[in-house]
């Protein structure tokens, strides 16, 4: 196993990317994070050895395109059905934290 | 006279359409085989008792009135806790999903239904699928039933561990990047992952769509089919299921290699693979060989990196799909809203997904945001390219691949949970055929102290029909898939 891994990210960029995810690490886990996370980039960089000039990138293996359907409404869940998971509810409606 | 429990799904559909064996006895045994074993294995999230034995009655009834009755009569099955089931808590065995109860039910779930199948319950898995072991699990870890201290596989451990113990007469799992095939391998099942697009995923809670598929955990090479036939096919909620006509997979199902041409990945017999594993898969290629197959050994360099490619892409589908775990419609959100919007998010995020589900999450979000994106994300899916083009390079001149599923026996469970890294590298011989988007399946191929190992064979696009003929070929000439654990 890589012990002394190459530095690709800092603690302090760990910590943008953790509010960019939108998800709280615990102050012990910041550190510990980092570390793995610095590992498993350098594992990441396996790929460099390919030569990619030209090659186009497969973002899904099916040949389709554009799959369409007629314009038309189709039985969906009821708006009780809706609601039956969500946390927080009020007279109809979902219930979010404060936005602003 | 075996008991009920011990029947596979073609002989349990059989005997219960023609009444030699009531449905509602068959899963009143199978049940009570959950309650003598579960409590060693931990194979199940939820059990759907009282269902399972009324839908039973129903079907009895039906039997009894000589009404039609489906495929997979009365077959108990249990289904990995990622597919949605109207009614049925789905968990994807995590906190964010603890009390999540679907308002529909998966494309899949609803052709079982169709066939009249009995879902017994819910199986345990990684969280939200992210995992090699079911260590991530958070209900607690399933063990392996040949030996309770060893992990099961995963992620679909659950549903592998329930089929060995005879806690359920088939299973479904899902496959990402070995999640069908890797567990199969380690609880001695079948279990297969299907053509890209063959199976729907409409239901399926997504972990990374591009790379994902469902499919069969079965006892034998039949039975597999026998699933496979029922849950493939079109389906309009899912854009990605291909419109080809219904096949019987059953009919592909002939003890009959003469020809058939091998191909043996050279990379599938690395130096990471363990001595007992090479050995093994090198005696099935003999068996074949003397069945009237041919082999050569044939050389895919791609695989170097497939591993690298493979994580990187999951992973940002990962941090992409699961961004909508927000607690507003469904999910984990604490008592009191404490802050802002996105306070209460991150919060939220934090105690409803365990630390794996956040480390890929990150990680995918590293490899997805501006200077880094063309540098990881793009350059894996230039080097997923080059994978595709390896595998049906060689795939012209072969009809299958074959190679060991695991390049590792079981290990102890505890044993690889705090380095990731080195839990990934168990996954270098599955991710190919998620990244290529082509078939493989797992079979029972052999046993090291007790521990067993599966052999893999990789086919062309939605020519499942050919594995399923070599695996069941192979399943004719040898008796892997019959030994049972001695649970203690």
């Amino acid at each position: 196993m890589k012990s002394a891994a190459k530095r690709h990210i800092t603690q302090e960029e760990v910590e943008h990317v953790v509010w960019l995810a939108h998800i709280d690490l615990a102050e012990e886990e910041k550190a510990l994070f980092t570390e793995q996370l610095n590992r498993i980039l350098d594992f990441f960089r396996d790929i460099d050895q390919a030569h990619t000039e030209n090659v186009p990138p497969t973002y899904h293996v099916l040949d389709l395109v554009n799959i369409h359907r007629s314009d038309k409404a189709k039985e969906s869940l009821s708006k009780d059905e809706s609601l039956e998971n969500a946390p927080r509810k009020e007279d109809g409606f979902f219930k979010s934290p404060k936005i602003v | 006279m075996p008991k009920p429990y011990e029947l596979t799904a073609l002989e349990v559909a059989h005997m219960i359409r023609s009444q030699e064996l009531k449905a509602e006895e068959y899963i009143a045994s199978t049940l009570d085989r959950v309650r003598r074993v579960d409590e060693k294995i931990h194979a199940f999230v939820t059990l759907t008792r009282e269902e399972g034995l009324n839908r039973a009655r129903e079907i009895d009834e039906k039997a009894r009135k000589k009404e039609r009755l489906g495929r997979l009569a009365g077959v108990a099955i249990a289904v990995k806790d990622n597919m949605c089931t109207r009614g049925i808590r789905t968990t994807c065995s995590s906190r964010m999903l603890e009390i999540y109860v679907p308002p529909y039910d998966a494309t899949v779930i609803r052709k079982l239904y169709d066939e009249d199948a009995i879902i017994i319950g819910k199986t345990n898995m990684d969280e939200f699928a992210m995992g090699t072991t079911t260590e991530t699990s958070y209900f607690g870890v399933t063990h392996n039933p040949w030996n309770l201290r060893k992990v099961p596989g995963g992620s679909s451990g659950g549903s592998a561990a329930s089929v060995t113990a005879e806690e359920s007469t088939v299973a479904l799992g899902s496959d990402t990047g070995g999640s069908i095939r890797c567990p199969a391998s380690y609880c001695s099942t079948i279990g297969l992952k299907p053509t890209y697009g063959l199976v729907s995923r409409y239901g399926l809670i997504s972990y990374a769509n591009s790379l994902e598929q469902i499919g069969p955990l079965t006892k034998n090479v039949h039975d597999c089919a026998l699933l496979l036939s029922v849950i493939s096919g079109r389906d309009f909620m899912d854009s990605t299921s291909l419109d080809l006509p219904p096949k019987d997979y059953e009919a592909s199902l002939k003890d009959d290699v003469r020809g058939l041409r091998i191909g043996l990945p050279r990379e599938f017999f690395g130096e990471g693979v363990e001595d007992e594993v090479k050995k093994a898969v090198w005696k099935a290629v003999d068996l074949f060989e003397s069945l009237g197959a041919v082999y050569e050994k044939v050389s895919l360099p791609s695989m170097n990196y497939a591993l690298a490619a493979y994580y990187v892409v999951a992973m940002s589908e990962a941090s992409s799909n699961l961004a909508r775990y927000d607690g507003l419609r469904y999910g984990y959100r604490d008592e009191r809203d404490e802050g802002d919007w996105s306070t209460v998010y991150a919060k939220d995020r934090r105690i409803g997904f365990g630390m794996e589900v956040r480390r890929r999450i990150i990680l995918g979000t590293y490899a997805l945001s501006a200077g880094y994106y063309d540098q990881y994300y793009l350059k894996a899916l230039r080097v997923r390219t080059i994978i595709r083009r390896d595998f049906e390079k060689v795939l012209k001149d072969f009809d299958v691949l074959v190679g060991p599923t695991m390049p590792l026996l079981p290990f102890d469970i505890g044993e690889k949970i705090s380095d990731p890294l080195t839990l990934y590298m168990c996954d270098i011989l599955t991710v190919p055929a998620n990244l290529t988007g082509y078939p493989a399946i797992s079979l029972p191929a052999g046993f090291v102290d007790g521990l067993p190992l599966g052999l893999q064979i990789t086919g062309k696009p939605f020519d499942e029909g050919t594995i399923l003929r070599a695996a069941y070929a192979f399943e004719q000439n040898t008796d892997y898939h019959e030994r049972r654990p001695n649970i203690k």
